[in-house]
């Protein structure tokens, strides 16, 4: 661990270099954000990545059958002698293609829907190959960038499934990228389901009788339901109602009402358990009511992870803190949990600080970008050095 | 005037064919050429900062294209200059150069003094409101400055398709450019009907033709230019770049009549000083625009508006009502 201290002092130092890509990065960062990359049709932003990758010189870059945007810098060590580390960032929005993409730059913040998650997170995967090359760092290693796409919502982490599945190298370590928050440290993935229900008021339904049913009071009924559910305090678990959407205006009875929600929790048991009690409710309530109610599984995660006292946890942690950047632990349910499936050990790390995530005005300061840099490229080298196996 | 439709051939662009910065690079090293970029600012605070990071990213750090930044103010209230100088770019109140001449306001004056406070060869100009900035703005109007030397000022266009039925489009500039300039110079200039959008904000302009022009400071700018600049050098001297969408705020009706009043008074005065006041009498052709494809082409309509005398001229009615 003597040279990863060597490695570590230098950090502050780096913090500073950086600064002078700050024209580059904004400028990768407000072309990436202001093409509109909605889940599942991501390919516009997906082709402008890859040209950034081709101008920087990496010849080996494509877009893979999965759709993603794929880079690649060739480690310096012989083939038997290296593996590979990833970096991925998602691609896709959850904002559609109508909404206006337009980022507004002031001093101090950017300011536009999906700046934070996740053209911040792309744009610093997208920027490094330059840095890299003008600082003259090289690894031993292979370093592949990725660009994932269908990852949020529906997408249900689809490209970087896809990838992983298909891809022939060998990985010893990964960082996910997301724009915010300075500081997230993910090492572990917590179990997951996430549903819609749906209730709808039958074709057939008496419409003469006088606001006596609504697919709303249905779906009242169900979310009362829920709320009743008894949860165990540990392993720590809970349901998160996302989303609601139905009817169509004040005077006419909603036809359908939809709730989307997410069951999370430390034990994949409890997870199945609650998703089979959910189970139990729709069927209950759709019997009493006579309405149909439906329930669908969106997605389903896994929990699992490297172990806190991991190595790579570790140098992240003493690179964060050498950079004075207090970590904050936290389970995640993004990308993290596909590459814990294939025990690639990763991490997610946050960039920036930032606020209005999922809002059009979305925010992240400027100034502690180069911190988030220094702290990737450290854990990177890090990594490279072999110090976190 | 047969020749205007192979004019626009030669001279009309679209940005994508200047793609390769690389070789634009070398092309500009090679003619020893030194590139300026104006950008001139009145309470632009929401839009000046990407324009900067975007240009200097682009067409600096990647491709030292241009070798210089310069933001000319009118006096923001805003942040305007301090974001742009955040952002790296040199920042200066228009009333602080050449202040002996006492202060002027409005756009024309800053871009006239960017002649005197800027060392580029060429000077590009780009409006400080484009919320959809992307490096073709610059290098699409001063990629043909560079590639051939005797093009001397680009102009750069947007087309706006309002209307797509089967693949003929209607083309063309904004509403005063299509009420008031197109008439107007269809009657006076009809070469200058081939530029496209005549009114357009960006364009890349050679040194030696800037330090040769009157420059209206208000609205009449860019009219007085294109006149003037065809007086002195011909048609040759022009070329156009399609720059596609260019997203800004939209101007309302009365904005537009000043703007349009301004443009009259710059034009019927170089008009009377070129005397062809006459001349509009014998041309009845309205030169418009239409694109094919990717392809433009003059819509030539005959538009004659023949008169009759007085009534009481005619011998007829005199009789039939004793006068």
């Amino acid at each position: 661990m003597k040279k990863l201290s060597s490695l570590n002092k230098s950090l502050p130092d780096l913090t500073k270099k950086l600064k002078k890509y700050r024209e580059v990065l904004l400028a990768n960062l407000v072309m990436i954000g202001e093409i509109p990359a909605p889940t599942f049709k991501e390919e516009h932003r997906i082709e402008f990545i890859l040209n950034r990758f081709a101008e920087a010189g990496l010849t080996e870059s494509m877009i893979d059958e999965g759709g993603n945007g794929v880079g690649l810098i060739s480690g310096s060590e012989s083939d038997d002698n290296k593996k590979a580390i990833l970096i991925s960032a998602h691609a896709d929005t959850i904002f559609p293609a109508s909404t206006d993409h337009t980022m507004q730059v002031s001093s101090d913040q950017i300011i536009g829907p999906g700046v934070a998650d996740n053209a911040l997170g792309l744009a610093t995967m997208v920027t490094l190959p330059y840095i890299f090359e003008d600082l003259g760092i090289k690894l031993k290693n292979d370093l592949v960038l990725l660009a994932n796409v269908k990852s949020l919502g529906k997408g249900n982490l689809e490209g970087i499934h896809f990838f992983l599945d298909n891809s022939t190298l060998e990985y010893q370590s990964a960082i996910c990228l997301e724009g915010i928050q300075l500081g997230r440290l993910s090492y572990s993935s917590i179990g997951m389901l996430r549903g819609e229900i749906t209730c709808t008021v039958p074709e057939s339904y008496d419409w003469s009788r006088f606001g006596d049913a609504s697919a709303i009071l249905t779906l009242n009924e169900v979310i009362n339901k829920i709320n009743d559910m008894r949860l165990p305090s540990r392993p720590r678990t809970s349901i998160v109602m996302g989303s609601i959407a139905g009817g169509t205006s004040f005077n006419t009875i909603a036809r359908d009402a939809t709730l989307g929600f997410e069951v999370r929790s430390e034990s994949q048991e409890v997870v199945e358990k609650a998703g089979e009690t959910i189970q139990d409710i729709v069927l209950e309530v759709s019997s009493k009511t006579g309405d149909q109610v439906d329930l669908e599984i969106v997605s389903k995660r896994a929990p699992g992870g490297v172990p806190f006292a991991h190595p790579l946890t570790k140098c992240a942690r003493s690179v964060m803190e050498k950079l004075d950047i207090e970590p904050r632990l936290a389970p995640s349910v993004s990308e993290l949990s596909a590459l814990i499936e294939k025990d690639i050990p990763a991490l997610t790390l946050g960039i920036t600080i930032g606020e209005r995530t999922f809002k059009r005005n979305e925010t992240i300061q400027i100034e502690p970008i180069y911190k988030g840099l220094a702290q990737v490229i450290g854990i990177l080298m890090a990594a490279d050095g072999g110090y976190c196996e | 005037m047969s020749n205007l439709q192979s004019w626009i051939d030669n001279n009309t662009y679209h940005h994508s064919e200047f793609w390769d910065l690389k070789k634009l690079v070398e092309i500009k090293k090679k003619k020893n050429l030194k590139i300026s970029l104006c950008l001139p600012t009145l309470n632009e605070e929401k839009t000046i900062g990407k324009e900067i990071i975007i240009f200097r990213s682009e067409l600096m750090e990647r491709y030292p294209l241009i070798d210089e930044i310069a933001v000319i103010d009118s006096g923001s209230t805003d942040n305007t200059l301090e974001v742009s100088k955040n952002f790296g770019a040199d920042t200066y109140l228009a009333t602080d150069i050449l202040p002996d001449l006492g202060p002027k306001k409005g756009k024309g004056e800053n871009l006239w003094k960017a002649i005197y406070q800027l060392k580029g060869d060429i000077i590009v100009y780009v409006d400080a409101d484009i919320s959809n900035i992307h490096p073709r703005f610059v290098y699409g109007l001063v990629a043909p400055l560079i590639y051939r030397d005797e093009v001397k000022y680009v102009k750069g266009f947007y087309d706006r398709p309002l209307a797509l039925s089967g693949n003929v489009r209607p083309s063309g500039g904004g509403r005063v450019t299509e009420i008031l300039v197109r008439p107007l110079f269809s009657l006076f200039f009809p070469e200058l009907t081939a530029m496209i959008q005549p009114l357009s904000g960006e364009y890349a302009v050679r040194r030696e033709v800037l330090d040769q022009i009157v420059f209206p400071i208000g609205y009449g700018v860019e009219t007085s230019h294109l006149i003037d600049v065809y007086s002195k050098f011909g048609l040759e001297a022009f070329a156009q770049t399609d720059l596609d969408k260019r997203i800004h705020e939209n101007k309302d009706t009365q904005d537009l009549g000043k703007m349009a009043f301004g443009i009259l008074q710059t034009f019927i005065k170089r008009a009377k000083a070129l005397d062809i006041i006459d001349k509009a009498e014998h041309t009845t052709i309205l030169r418009q625009f239409q694109a094919k494809r990717d392809h433009y082409e003059q819509k030539l309509i005959e538009i004659i508006e023949d008169e009759r005398p007085p009534m009481i001229e005619i011998e007829e009615y005199r009789k039939k009502f004793n006068r």
